[in-house]
């Protein structure tokens, strides 16, 4: 979590929310979370677990890359 | 009735000492949210009495349109910390076990400026070009 929150206060692109999973049942279930943490990224790919901190900012990043080159072969 | 431990005050009081800049907490509850609306904004205003850097500023889910639409708010309670910029770091539901020194972490570094990343992290971040929304789900232990 504090990972996710750093990485909003570097990036002006980035926000995070730190979301308690037993008090926001629906939204839990929404992104099927059996277990924490899990980090879902803009509300479709997602991270089971704690990763370290160039192993998290590559999934991310990944998980980014899609749209972007969809927009660049438009 | 105090939710903060005198034991425990101190210990936070000493890591709030690493504060430079002001932050503030917004945070975001509904009188009809009581099951844990109530006990959020307790620990937030025992915390905020912690120390003189810290604020709180309380806002109605429901009266408050203005505030909930610029924090992006969508469901309470919702606690934004921020200095004189809005980084986009937000907390969902009771800040409490764990998550409580997840929050002091982000007080900290909000108030320093300083998400103490690595280089290497940070030259990646500086290259992204579109939003990127992060909910991390977690539980209090």
């Amino acid at each position: 979590m504090r990972l996710a929150h750093r990485f909003a206060l570097e990036s002006d692109l980035i926000k995070a929310d730190c979301i308690e999973a037993t008090e926001f049942p629906d939204l839990a279930g929404k992104y099927r979370v059996y277990a924490v943490p899990k980090t879902v990224i803009n509300e479709g790919t997602s991270i089971e677990g704690a990763l370290p901190e160039e192993f998290f900012l590559e999934r991310i990043l990944q998980s980014l890359e899609p749209a972007a080159d969809s927009g660049a072969g438009a | 009735m105090s939710l903060i431990r005198d034991e425990d005050a101190g210990e936070i009081r000493e890591r709030l000492k690493e504060m430079v800049e002001p932050v503030k907490l917004v945070h975001f509850t509904q009188e009809l949210n009581l099951e844990y609306g109530r006990e959020a904004r307790m620990l937030l205003e025992d915390l905020a009495q912690l120390s003189d850097k810290l604020s709180l500023e309380t806002c109605d889910f429901i009266l408050d349109k203005e505030k909930v639409a610029e924090y992006g708010v969508d469901k309470v309670p919702a606690t934004a910390v921020r200095n004189g910029q809005d980084y986009g770091i937000r907390f969902y539901g009771i800040p409490a076990g764990y998550e409580f020194s997840t929050l002091l972490d982000a007080i900290v570094s909000v108030s320093r400026r300083d998400s103490e990343l690595r280089p290497e992290s940070r030259d990646k971040l500086a290259k992204i070009s579109q939003p990127v929304h992060l909910e991390v789900f977690v539980t209090p232990t």
